[in-house]
C-alpha cells in the first residue's frame, strides 16, 4: 500500500493509555456519569455533558481513531449538532461537497440530478469526510475542554471486562495494560458501538433483518479528473448483477463500495492483486491509484427494544444499527447523544424527575425505526432479494432512463433527514397557523437572522423565541431558567417563511437540543409555564 | 373497498383486449414480464391516488389467490 504505517492518523495511537489517580484509589471511585466508547457518538456524549458541566469519564479498550474511513457522509443536522460541541468548523472546512449524483444502469447513464440545496442555511446538507478526521477532531475537542478545566477525561486502553446494574450506580469491571481496576457509575452510557459488549453482558436483546450480502470498499487514493460527484452503478459490466458506488473525499481519496454477494472467500477478496483487478475494470486498465484501506462489511437492520435500562443508556450503534445506505449510522447516533445530555444533566441536577429520560426512549426509538425503515427500502431497491423484487427494480430503472416518473423510485439510499417528534409526550401546545416545519417534535429550521445564523444562537439551554411581539424580560420555571431571544419578524425572507408564514408574531419554547417543544402566536404566562413543565417531564 | 372504480370503465374493450395479448406477441415468459413490470408502473403513475393504488394491490393479490393456491399445492 501507498504510505507507510505510521503515516496513516488511523494507526497511531492518540489517546494512549496514561495511568489514571482511580487506578491508585483503594476501592472502585464513584462517577456521576462514565460514557463507554470513544466512537463518535461516545465522544459527542462526554463533550456534550462536559460541556454543560456535568462530570464525565470516557474509556475505550482502543487508542486509536476509527480503522480505516468507515462513514464518510455527514448529513446538515448532526454538523449543525456538532457546531454546538465545537467540532462542526473544521469538519466543513475539510470535507467536501458535492450537489450532482449519477445513476447507471448496465453499461449507460440512465440519469443525473441535482440536489438544488436550499438557500439560508449555515450548514449544507451533507459533507463527505473520514469518520477518523471526525473523531480526530472531536478527541481534540476533549483535549481543548479538558484544557478549560471543563469535567472531561478520555481513557485509553481501558476495556470494560464486566459490568453489576444496581438502583443507583453501575459497577465496572475494566482492564488496562496495568492490570484490572473497578469504577461505580451513576449513570452509565453505552456508545460500544453495534456489537457492544455492554448489551451482551446484560443480556439484552437486538432483533432485527440480515441482509445476506457483502460489500467489498476500497478506499484508493489517486488524481482522478472525476468531478466531485456520486456515481451509483446498478449492474455494471465490471460487477454484474451487483451494485457499485464511487463517492469523493477530502485528500484526493475515493470511496469505491462494490456488492460481491453472500457467498465469498473474504481472503481471497481482500487480496490487493484481486482488488486492483476489480478496480481497473471499472476505472480503466490505465488508471493510477493507491489503495489506503480494504475492508469488507455486512450489514443488519436492527434495533434494542428499549435504549434505557435503569442507570444504563445505550446509544449510537450500540441500540441500533442501519445498512450504510443513507448515511444513517453515525448521523442518528449523534442525534441520540443530542437528545439525552440536557436530560440527563436536569435529571442528576435534581430539576427534573428520572422519568424524562423516557422520552429518550420514545424519541430515539421513533426515530431508530424511521432510519430502519428508510435503509431497508433503499436495501431492497439495491439488492433485490427476489425475483419480482429485480424485475421491478431493473424496470425502474429502465423506466428512469426517459420517462421523469421513475426518477423518484429509484432509491440508492435516502438522504439521512432528522425525525420530527410529532409523537413526543414532551410536546405542548401548537398553533396550526404557524409553519409546519417547525411545529412542537421538530429540530430548528435555520435561517439567516441580522445577528448571524438562527442556529448558532439556539442550544445549550431552553429558549423562548419571542418573534415580533412582547415578551417577559425574565423566564424561570421550575428552577429551570429560560433565556429570552427576541427576534423581529423580518431578520430575513427565510426566517419569516419557515418561523411565521402568515402570522404576525410568534412564540417558541425551544429545546436544549434545538427542538421545538411548543408555540404560540402570543405570549401567555400560564401556558409557557405548563409547556415547560411538559418539557421537563414534570407532568 | 373505497375509490378503485370496478365497474366497467374502458371504452372499446375488445379492441383493449386485443392490444394488451398483442403487446406480448413473440415473446418469452421473461420478456413478457419485463413488459407487464413497466407497463404497471407506468399506469400506477398515471392513476397516482395512493388510495386507489393500494386498493388496485390488494383486489389483484386476492383475484389471485385460487391460482397461488393452485401452485401451492402442487408444489407441496
Ligand atoms: C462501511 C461503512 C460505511 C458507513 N458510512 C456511514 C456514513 O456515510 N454516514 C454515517 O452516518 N454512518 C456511516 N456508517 C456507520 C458509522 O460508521 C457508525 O454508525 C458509527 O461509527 C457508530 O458510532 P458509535 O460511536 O456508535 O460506535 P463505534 O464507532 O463502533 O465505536 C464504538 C467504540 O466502543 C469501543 N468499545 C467496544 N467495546 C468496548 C469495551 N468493552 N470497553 C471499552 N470500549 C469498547 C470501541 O473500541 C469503539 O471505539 C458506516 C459504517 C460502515 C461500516
Amino acid at each position: 500500500m501507498a504510505q507507510s504505517p505510521g503515516q496513516r492518523i488511523f494507526e497511531t495511537p492518540l489517546y494512549p493509555y496514561r495511568r489514571c489517580a482511580d487506578q491508585e484509589a483503594g476501592g472502585p471511585v464513584r462517577r456521576k456519569v462514565v460514557v463507554v466508547g470513544a466512537g463518535p457518538i461516545g465522544l459527542a456524549a462526554g463533550i456534550d455533558l462536559a460541556q454543560q458541566g456535568v462530570p464525565v469519564v470516557i474509556l475505550d479498550e482502543n487508542d486509536k481513531v476509527s480503522h480505516g474511513s468507515r462513514a464518510i457522509c455527514f448529513a446538515k443536522r448532526p454538523l449543525e449538532i456538532l457546531d454546538r460541541l465545537g467540532c462542526g468548523e473544521r469538519m466543513v472546512e475539510k470535507g467536501v461537497t458535492w450537489n450532482i449524483g449519477k445513476v447507471f444502469f448496465g453499461d449507460r447513464k440512465v440519469y443525473e440530478f441535482d440536489l438544488l440545496p436550499e438557500s439560508g442555511h449555515k450548514r449544507p446538507a451533507f459533507i463527505n469526510l473520514q469518520q477518523y478526521y471526525l473523531e480526530q477532531y472531536m478527541v481534540d475537542r476533549v483535549r481543548e475542554l479538558e484544557a478549560a478545566g471543563a469535567p472531561i477525561e478520555l481513557r485509553g486502553k481501558n476495556c470494560i471486562e464486566a459490568v453489576g446494574v444496581h438502583d443507583d450506580h453501575v459497577r465496572l469491571e475494566i482492564s488496562t495494560p496495568e492490570g484490572p481496576y473497578n469504577l461505580e457509575a451513576e449513570w452509565l452510557i453505552a456508545c460500544d458501538g453495534a456489537r457492544s459488549p455492554i448489551r451482551s453482558m446484560l443480556g439484552l436483546d437486538f432483533v432485527g433483518k440480515v441482509f445476506e450480502d457483502n460489500f467489498l470498499i476500497a478506499d484508493v487514493v489517486m488524481e482522478a479528473d472525476f468531478p466531485t460527484e456520486r456515481w451509483f452503478w446498478f449492474d455494471p459490466p465490471f460487477n454484474p448483477g451487483q451494485s457499485a458506488l464511487l463517492h469523493k473525499q477530502p485528500d484526493n481519496v475515493w470511496r469505491i463500495d462494490f456488492q460481491i454477494g453472500w457467498d465469498i472467500d473474504r481472503e481471497e477478496e481482500l487480496k490487493e492483486e484481486n482488488v486492483r483487478r476489480r478496480l481497473h475494470a471499472m476505472l480503466g486498465e490505465d488508471a493510477k491509484f493507491d489503495l489506503e484501506w480494504l475492508s469488507i462489511y455486512t450489514f443488519q437492520c436492527r434495533r434494542m427494544e428499549k435504549f434505557r435500562h435503569g442507570r444504563v443508556i445505550f446509544a449510537g450503534d450500540a441500540a441500533h444499527q442501519v445498512s450504510p445506505f443513507g448515511a444513517r449510522g453515525a448521523n442518528s447516533g449523534f442525534q441520540d447523544t443530542d437528545n439525552l445530555a440536557w436530560k440527563l444533566r436536569l435529571v442528576i441536577e435534581g430539576k427534573a424527575p428520572e422519568s424524562l429520560l423516557e422520552s429518550y426512549d420514545a424519541e430515539r426509538i421513533f426515530a431508530a425505526d424511521e432510519n430502519i425503515l428508510n435503509s431497508t427500502r433503499s436495501t431492497e431497491f439495491i439488492t433485490p432479494k427476489s425475483p419480482a423484487s429485480r424485475l421491478f427494480r431493473d424496470a425502474v430503472l429502465d423506466l428512469s432512463e426517459h420517462f421523469a416518473f421513475a426518477r423518484p423510485l429509484v432509491n440508492a439510499g435516502r438522504l439521512s433527514v432528522p425525525s420530527v417528534y410529532d409523537e413526543s409526550p414532551l410536546n405542548g401546545p401548537d398553533d396550526a397557523a404557524l409553519p409546519r416545519r417547525t411545529r412542537p417534535g421538530a429540530p430548528a429550521a435555520d435561517a439567516p437572522t441580522r445577528e448571524g445564523w438562527l442556529i448558532d444562537r439556539l442550544g445549550n439551554r431552553f429558549q423562548i423565541l419571542a418573534i415580533g411581539t412582547d415578551v417577559p424580560p425574565h423566564f424561570e420555571e421550575a428552577g429551570v431558567e429560560v433565556e429570552i431571544l427576541r427576534l423581529s419578524a423580518d431578520e430575513s425572507p427565510e426566517f419569516r417563511e419557515r418561523w411565521l408564514g402568515e402570522a404576525p408574531g410568534a412564540v417558541y419554547l425551544m429545546r436544549p437540543d434545538q427542538h421545538v417543544a411548543a408555540r404560540w402566536q402570543a405570549f401567555d404566562a400560564a401556558a409557557m409555564r405548563a409547556a415547560l413543565h411538559r418539557a421537563i417531564g414534570l407532568e | 373497498m373505497g375509490k378503485l372504480i370496478t365497474e366497467p370503465n374502458i371504452p372499446d374493450p375488445d379492441g383493449f383486449y386485443e392490444e394488451l395479448v398483442g403487446l406480448h406477441e413473440g415473446l418469452t415468459e421473461a420478456q413478457s414480464a419485463a413488459v407487464n413490470a413497466r407497463l404497471v408502473l407506468i399506469l400506477a403513475n398515471q392513476v397516482g391516488d395512493r388510495e386507489v393504488l393500494a386498493e388496485a394491490m390488494e383486489a389483484a393479490r386476492k383475484a389471485a389467490q385460487s391460482v397461488i393456491d393452485r401452485q401451492e399445492g402442487q408444489e407441496g
